[in-house]
């Protein structure tokens, strides 16, 4: 097994560079991963790893993931929230890595809100 | 929580919201000593003697969206009931160092989990603060810094899917060369 070392980080640096580059241009989509001591309990971080994991296979370099602390829908959780630039926000509950994958196909590329995992919307206007 | 993994993220959640700039989390593991020690030391707001005292009881939370406060005393369960203890050290204005210790080979000790998502997720979800994790198994140890990361690529890389998957092998091979996994160059 050969290591993965931090030289070849430094390969990745112009690469790195001219992504940020891109992403300065436009306003990408944002991802936010509910991180409470429930939501980690009820399998955030799978989803969390499931969702940057999709976005590198599709190679979607313009979608930030990030997290946010406890909402208070511990019950809910794992919560995701979507928020697209120009559109209302998304909240879906109750997520597993697999519902996050087909969430970013579903939703990320082809724009269509999977309804039946939506537990919120909120005017990205408030 | 079923893995101690699980718990470090859970800390690392803590000290985020205390304003930590840089968070050291750190694994030993000793056979001979038959421990298993996690520490996790920030250098966010701290807390105050009074809030210290009773931390421990689940109904003490600083929190506004719920009135328990779950994550250190589930966690002082957990060690407790693997004949290790929880200890807090805090001073406000300073920060704060969790431990909690295992006896490694008891039963009902949770396994350690997934260290290398629990890792990945709590740096690349809070590129702006500095992570270090530090793990050592008997003679074998690791460690990786954000700031050595930082310094090569710049803080928003860590939120582009390349350098994540980097990070992610890199993690991964990391944790996988403590538990007896073959190297064939140093690691850097
Ligand atoms: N690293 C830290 N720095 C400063 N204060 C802390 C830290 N860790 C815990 N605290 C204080 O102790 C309280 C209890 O922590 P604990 O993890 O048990 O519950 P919580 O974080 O409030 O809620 P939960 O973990 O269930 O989401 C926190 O609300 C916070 O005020
Ligand atoms: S994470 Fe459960 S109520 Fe916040
Ligand atoms: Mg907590």
């Amino acid at each position: 097994m050969k290591m993965k070392s931090l030289d070849e980080l430094k390969k990745l640096r112009e690469k790195a560079q001219e992504t940020i580059r891109l992403r300065e241009q436009e306003e990408g989509t944002k991802i936010v991963v509910g991180m409470g001591t429930c939501g980690i309990a009820a399998g955030a971080r799978e989803v969390m790893l499931a969702l940057v994991d999709e976005l590198q296979k599709k190679n979607l370099k313009d979608v930030v993931v990030t997290q946010t602390g406890c909402a208070g829908l511990c019950e809910k959780e794992p919560l995701v929230d979507v928020i697209r630039p120009g559109e209302p926000k998304i909240t879906y509950g109750y997520m597993t890595a697999e519902k996050a994958r087909s969430m970013v196909t579903s939703h990320i590329v082809n724009g269509q809100v999977i309804g039946e995992y939506v537990i919120a919307r909120e005017d990205s206007g408030d | 929580m079923r893995e101690i993994a699980l718990h470090v993220l859970d800390l690392v959640q803590n000290s985020l919201r205390a304003g930590a700039r840089l968070i050291k989390v750190e694994i030993v593991e000793d056979t001979h000593l038959d421990s298993l020690v996690i520490t996790i030391k920030d250098d966010g707001c701290g807390m105050e003697r009074a809030l210290l005292e009773k931390v421990l009881d689940p109904f003490t939370t600083t929190r506004t969206t719920r009135k328990v406060g779950l994550g250190l005393p589930l966690l002082k369960m957990a060690a407790e009931r693997a004949a290790g203890e929880l200890s807090i050290d805090s001073k406000p204005g300073e920060g704060t160092v969790v431990t909690a210790r295992f006896q490694h080979s008891h039963i009902d000790r949770m396994p350690l989990g997934d260290m290398a998502g629990s890792m990945l997720t709590a740096i690349i979800s809070n590129p702006a603060v500095d992570v270090v994790y530090r793990h050592r198994v008997d003679q074998r140890a690791w460690e990786v810094d954000t700031r050595t990361i930082k310094a090569e690529v710049g803080e928003e890389a860590l939120t582009l899917p390349v350098v994540i998957q980097w990070l992610k092998s890199y993690l991964e091979q990391g944790v996988s060369y403590l538990y007896g996994g073959v190297v064939e160059n140093e690691i850097s």
